[in-house]
């Protein structure tokens, strides 16, 4: 375990390359996350369009 | 007769396309996450050392695929911009726009992990050759297309305007993708290409291809689900828009 981890000595630049990777996905699919639900929320307190009337009042 | 077709301009509507990206997400994203698993374990596990590079080439199965990404993506934005600027149409402009982060991660991780590899097998983390200040270039058009969106309160003025920063930025992928052919410097040549047999053994080769369908089913679904927020964003006050937000609670 220990060896497959040294990686022969290049353990350090082979795991910062995968690593770094992994980090940098997870706070991409997690920003998206985020953003989804705000737009959501954001979504469900507009009132639709058709749901007005002719003055722009909620019906 | 063709009216009996498939009509696919139907899907050019944001009310029609969403719930369609939304049956594609789950198995563009799954699809990633099985063949990265298969990917990485190849590439970790199964493909032998190299006998020059020693265990520091295995950053390849990362590096190789990402970089191909980042220009691909760009290539991809570059399209749906000059089908917006053309045909002024909305959901281009948005596929636009949700490519443009993930492209900038792509581009970030080409960065990253070339850094590495270049550290541990020629003691720099950074040269300022064709091949690496091009795709720095890159990362900043990506950075600059989603500054400039941001920066711009009207919507469809800010899709003119990341439209044509796009299209002039189309320049730089030539210039990475040949950068290595045209001078020589640090940065190795092609291992793959596609004129030529591949410099690499078979294993090596499996490895990267997989990693490479990965990144490609990752940036698929990423930016898939990213238009699906754009649009309800974008769309907002529209009947569909609150049926989804209200069906979602």
């Amino acid at each position: 375990m220990i060896e497959f981890l040294a990686m022969n000595g290049y353990g350090f630049y082979i795991w910062s390359a995968y690593g770094v990777t992994a980090i940098v996905l997870m706070l991409e699919l997690s920003a998206l996350r985020s953003r989804r639900r705000a737009v959501l929320e954001e979504a469900r307190l507009t009132v639709p369009e058709d749901a007005l009337d002719a003055t722009g009042a909620a019906q | 007769m063709a009216s009996d077709s498939l009509n696919w301009f139907r899907f050019s509507s944001p009310a029609t396309f969403y719930p369609l990206a939304g049956k594609m997400i789950p198995w563009f994203g799954w699809s990633a996450a099985l063949l990265a698993a298969i990917g990485v374990y190849v590439g970790l596990f199964v493909a032998p050392t190299d006998f020059q590079q020693g265990e520091a080439y295995r950053i390849i199965f990362i590096h190789v695929p990402a970089a191909w990404m980042s220009m691909f993506l760009y290539v991809v934005m570059a399209c749906w911009s000059a089908v917006a600027l053309g045909f002024n149409t909305r959901l281009s402009a948005m596929m636009a726009q949700a490519i443009a982060p993930t492209g900038a991660v792509m581009t970030f991780i080409a960065l990253w992990t070339g850094a590495f590899w270049g550290r541990a097998t020629w003691a720099t983390y950074w040269a300022w050759n064709a091949r690496m200040t091009s795709e720095l270039i890159l990362l900043f058009l990506y950075l600059g297309v989603i500054a400039l969106r941001h920066a711009i309160d009207d919507p469809r003025r800010a899709d003119r305007a990341c439209g044509v920063l796009t299209l002039v930025g189309v320049v730089n992928i030539p210039i990475i993708y040949f950068s290595v052919h045209w001078w020589n410097s640090l940065h190795q040549g092609a291992t793959v290409s596609l004129t030529k047999a591949p410099k690499m053994a078979a294993i090596m080769l499996t490895g990267m291809l997989i990693m490479s369908f990965a990144a490609w089913f990752y940036a698929i679904a990423v930016s898939l689900a990213r238009a699906r927020t754009i649009m309800i964003d974008r769309e907002r006050g529209t009947s569909w828009v609150s049926a989804v937000a209200g069906a979602a609670r």
